[in-house]
């Protein structure tokens, strides 16, 4: 049986989030509160420190309308845990895993903590196998491997919302049962709007039924937020390594997770770093991609594709910064892309999938794939410098090698990365090799002449 | 042992009330589960201790003890082939999650065969055996480096734990001291020396770029800095697969799981071609992914240093990859401010700089106390925020490295790779390998390697003006400057590290690629001076052949790159008439 402890009239101090009490009670550090004010709302909290006569306790909700005198905690004696079993599927969520969607409370078969354990990278396998999304510049370009956290760097403006709508809806395994795939949608710091478009594409795209959906809405609080993504991934991982489903868990946006962090570390009274973000803006984030993987001898996988959208569109800032360390590459969308109408407006050349290599080739998608891929980078970056080039001396200071990398990178970016509507992969990499038609076979040093004579002979 | 009570706690950092004394650096044990500490500070009777494991759970009142000893991993011939977290504890053989707690190491069963006599006089360094394990190199029984005295006993040859004494040593003050085939070392102190020596030796790393360019000295140090996504892991991971040292100690020190698993995966796979021996045999991993305990990271880099410095000791060359230091630098960071240190730049500790030297002087080219050659070499990467090279670690690090591998954003996303700079790149060394090379069957090799650099430099240069007045009006012979750098960097510095046969590459093969190279734009420059246009140059169809030769060549077959250079020859020479031909056609005409 679990301790329950009650602390009554025993706190000395509130400041922002931070709740003192007179030690009252043996409990240990991060342990778990529930704090209720004379407003009779039950807010959630931990024990952050603790010294001979005090316990400080961060409250992880709104902290308005406590007092003094009247606030209850109740020690719950462990970490914060979510309780979970069949049936999340298909449900709504708030930002701290109470079902919001007027149907009945989820059946617990388990309770999990929240923060869930480091794995033990002996125990981690190799993320394979190639997951579909229906975006050429992610499928052929950038490959999204099961088990992988991939994150979109996005603006402010800049349609990420409808691509992580089209993915949830598009995606799927093509080497793996429908039934096997489940999302995690896990909306921070969300605008309504938003989160109803969010809620009404799954619906109409039909995969509302396969998707487990929280939401932290903007009006909730920034403490919460901090929440809601331990939350849902750890659904995700119950779904992933209990139930042995492939899942995708989309978190957007983590600008808003990281700014309210901030707001926490700052009145707490933390030392800041860079751009007043605390220090530990690397480790916490750390905490919560890493949580993404393959396991050894479980059937399921964790795939994150995480939204951020970049402050002033500056890819150097912290949260992108940081978030690209530790993710396994990132999609980068761009504005000037978006502003000619080029949809989705991927970047490829930042845009980078460190893990294509294991998940992509003969045995996952087609032996001639990496090339394809690696030859339309290099003949993009380089289309990209005579495009500089070009606008200084002009078209006619081109050579005519040059004239035709500048024809390439317009049909690279409105006949590959633009696209009306999902393509398959054999599409995507049809449009490839269309497009390396019109360069010097000479120098696609990419490819094997075996390849050019396959691929670009003249019929 | 003596013991103290927690006061006060957050995070990693606790502070407790002593009963009985406790030095500084101090290993501690923590509550039931005996968690891993160290004590960082002493005032009055309260000790502040940094705790290597989550914490959560501790109290108040939550008892203390002190081991007696600082913080100390054992050291033995059973680390190759295994992988450890940051703490140098084994992360095989425990659950799928990490948790807090002690876990003791199990001991290994070695076989061992003396060869030292009881009676005899044995120095600390000194071998007293043979230790073999199944598919390892032999080893040996090494006397931990301050002990002296006179052999007592000495067991029979056998196998044995490597925890359990195989001989004893009488110490000059009397006291009987058991020697295993492992050994107890505190981290932060550098294992002693006989000598350091001076290197005039590369360390071979079996990449074209580092190797004809960028040279690290065989005991150098090396810093890789690079932002997100410019290669760094992969650089690294190559060099731990193809550089020609006798062991590797891999440290992940902050980053990815998956990249570890990568590791673990992929190593015992391969087999190391000088030793035909699988490539895990001479491999330590040690493992403290971002996600552990942050006050475990600060302490990984010792734990990979003194294992380093351990098989050094053997009279082993041994290189150590750090990946990456500013993970590290930034745990130094973060558990300083818990216990309330002033910040200086960027946030470091002041003490950020000493540290970092600390560290990279560890890495040397010695005489063992035992009077053989061993060598540790450095290769830490630097992750700078926002790609920034100014920032402090970058800064400080290149104050004590004197080989500086800089990576470069825009190269990484042409896919060029390695995406080393080759004008922000450096060797100090570079000057003192000639000899080396001549020896191992490339006499030219200072000569190219300043024949290359000058392109690439002279390459910056003329692409600026191209910019402004176009690449077609440049004079011919700039024109073939930039042919002839673009060469440089498509058929010998790009070098796949997935590419089956140019993952590494062998001295052997390095050398015939930069001779062609170097024949190339010797060619194509007296075919300039005879009057032939540039773009007839960049048309040649021996240049796709070129630009393919490390992909399509592998070490064994060094007769290939004759045919590349015979069609070299034959082109040119079709392009240049020889005078008489020029005649002749005249006289036709
Ligand atoms: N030498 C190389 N050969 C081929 N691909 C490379 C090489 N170096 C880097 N890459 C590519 O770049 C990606 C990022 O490299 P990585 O080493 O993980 O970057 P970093 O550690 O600097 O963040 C890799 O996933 C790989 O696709
Ligand atoms: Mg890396």
């Amino acid at each position: 049986m679990k301790p329950r402890l009650l602390a009554e009239g025993c706190a000395t101090r509130l400041a922002g989030p931070l709740l003192f009490l007179k030690r009252t009670v043996d409990v240990g550090l991060n342990e778990a509160v529930e704090v209720k004010g004379a407003d009779g709302r039950t807010r959630l909290g931990r024990v952050a420190a603790a010294d001979e006569e005090t316990l400080t306790i961060e409250v992880l909700e709104n902290t308005a309308g406590l007092g003094l005198a009247d606030v209850v905690v109740r020690f719950v004696g462990q970490p914060l845990e979510f309780a979970l079993g069949p049936g999340i599927l298909g449900r709504v969520f708030d930002g701290v895993g109470r079902v919001i969607d007027g149907g009945p409370p989820i059946p617990a078969r388990e309770a999990y903590p929240i923060e869930g354990l480091p794995w033990n990278p002996v125990a981690r396998g190799v993320p394979r196998d190639f997951i579909e999304t229906g975006v050429s510049a992610i499928d052929l370009m950038n490959s999204l491997v099961r088990g992988q956290k991939l994150p979109i760097f996005s603006g402010g403006g800049l349609p990420h919302d409808r691509m992580a709508a089209d993915i949830a809806t598009n995606a799927r395994l093509p080497r793996g049962a429908a039934g096997d795939f489940a999302i995690v949608f896990a909306g921070m710091g969300l605008p309504h709007d938003s989160a109803e478009f969010f809620r009404r594409r799954l619906e109409q795209g039909g995969a509302l039924e396969r998707t487990a959906l929280f939401l932290n809405l903007a009006a909730d609080s920034s403490t919460q937020r901090l929440l809601t993504p331990r939350y849902a991934l750890t659904a995700a991982e119950y779904l992933a390594f209990v139930e042995g489903k492939h899942v995708l868990a989309i978190l957007t946006d983590m600008t808003n997770y990281c700014e309210a962090l901030r707001e926490v570390s700052s009145s707490k009274g933390e030392i800041p770093s860079r751009k007043g973000f605390p220090g530990y803006l690397y480790s916490d984030l750390a905490t919560l991609y890493e949580r993404a993987g393959c396991v050894h001898g479980a059937k399921g996988t964790l795939t994150q594709l995480s939204i951020l959208t970049m402050p002033s569109d500056d890819i150097t800032h912290p949260i992108p910064d940081l978030t690209g360390y530790i993710t396994e590459g990132q999609i980068v969308l761009s504005r000037d892309l978006d502003r000619r109408g080029v949809n989705p407006p991927v970047n490829v050349l930042p845009s980078l999938s460190r893990l294509m290599k294991d998940g992509t080739g003969e045995r996952y998608t087609h032996r001639d794939h990496p090339a394809l891929a690696s030859q339309l980078y290099s003949a993009y970056a380089r289309a990209v410098q005579t495009r500089v080039l070009a606008a200084v001396v002009g078209e006619d200071g081109l050579s005519e090698a040059d004239r035709r990398y500048l024809a390439f990178g317009e049909g690279f970016e409105r006949n590959l990365v633009h696209q009306a509507g999902a393509r398959s992969f054999a599409e995507s990499m049809e449009a490839g090799w269309r497009l390396l038609k019109g360069l010097p076979h000479a120098e696609l040093t990419r490819l094997s002449d075996e390849q050019i004579a396959r691929y670009l002979a003249k019929a | 042992m003596s013991m103290a009570a927690i006061r006060w706690i957050s995070g990693p950092v606790l502070r407790a009330t002593v009963r009985g004394p406790f030095f500084l650096r101090e290993c501690v044990r923590v509550g039931p589960r005996h968690l891993l500490g160290e004590v960082v500070r002493i005032d009055g009777d309260e000790i502040t201790v940094q705790v290597y494991e989550d914490t959560t759970g501790l109290r108040p009142g939550t008892l203390i003890e002190g081991e007696g000893n600082p913080l100390a991993i054992r050291v033995g011939p059973a680390l190759l082939g295994n992988i450890y977290d940051g703490l140098l504890r084994p992360l095989t053989g425990i659950d799928a999650r990490v948790t807090a707690g002690a876990r003791p190491a199990p001991a290994a069963r070695l076989a061992f065969r003396p060869s030292r006599k009881a009676g005899a006089t044995v120095r600390g360094g000194e071998s007293l055996g043979e230790v073999s394990l199944p598919g390892r190199r032999t080893l040996a029984c090494l006397v931990p480096p301050d002990l002296e005295g006179e052999l007592v006993a000495i067991q029979e040859a056998g196998e044995y734990d490597d925890t359990q004494p195989v001989a004893s040593v009488r110490t000059a003050d009397g006291r009987e001291v058991g020697v295993a085939m492992s050994h107890a070392w505190p981290v932060r102190v550098p294992r002693p020396v006989a000598r350091r020596l001076p290197t005039r030796e590369p360390l071979v790393t079996g990449q074209r770029i580092l190797d004809a360019l960028f040279p690290v000295a065989l005991g150098g140090k090396a810093a890789i800095p690079g932002g997100f996504g410019t290669g760094k892991t992969v650089l690294l991971e190559a060099l731990a697969k193809g550089c020609a040292a006798d062991v590797i100690v891999y440290l992940g020190c902050g980053e990815r799981g998956n990249e570890m698993a990568g590791v673990l995966e992929e190593l015992p796979q391969l087999v190391d071609p000088r030793t035909e021996r699988k490539l895990m045999e001479r491999t330590v991993i040690i493992a403290n992914t971002s996600n552990m305990p942050v006050a475990a990271r600060e302490a990984s880099i010792y734990s990979a240093i003194t294992v380093a410095e351990y098989f050094r000791d053997q009279g082993l060359h041994v290189a150590l990859m750090a990946d990456s230091t500013s993970r590290w630098a930034e745990a130094l960071r973060e558990v300083s401010g818990r216990f309330g240190e002033l910040p200086g730049e960027g946030g470091y500790p002041a003490y950020l700089s000493s540290r970092l030297a600390e560290f990279y002087e560890r890495a040397a080219l010695v005489e063992t106390l035992s009077g053989s050659r061993g060598s540790v070499t450095v290769m830490g990467a630097i992750s700078p925020p926002s790609g920034d090279f100014s920032e402090p670690v970058t800064s400080h690090t290149k104050r004590y490295v004197r080989a500086f591998w800089a990576l470069d954003v825009k190269r990484a996303q042409a896919r060029f790779y390695p995406a080393v700079h080759p004008l922000q790149s450096y060797s100090e060394d570079a000057a003192e390998f000639a000899p080396w090379w001549s020896e191992n069957g490339n006499t030219q090799w200072l000569e190219l390697r300043r024949r290359f650099l000058t392109l690439l430099d002279e390459q910056s240069r003329l692409e600026r003006m191209a910019k402004i007045i176009g690449k077609d009006a440049l004079p011919a012979r700039q024109q073939l400057t930039l042919a002839c750098a673009d060469l440089v960097n498509e058929a010998f510095l790009r070098q796949n590290a997935f590419a089956p046969k140019d993952r590494v590459a062998g001295p052997a093969k390095q050398a015939a690629m930069m001779r062609i190279t170097g024949r190339f734009i010797e060619l194509s420059t007296q075919a300039v001076a005879a009057g032939v246009a540039p773009d007839r140059i960049t048309r040649l169809a021996c240049l796709r052949p070129l630009a393919r030769m490390g992909e399509e060549i592998g070490d064994g077959e060094m007769e290939k790159f004759d045919a590349v250079a015979s069609a070299l020859e034959t082109e040119f020479h079709d392009l240049i008439p020889a005078p008489e031909a020029r005649d002749e056609a005249a006289a036709a005409g």
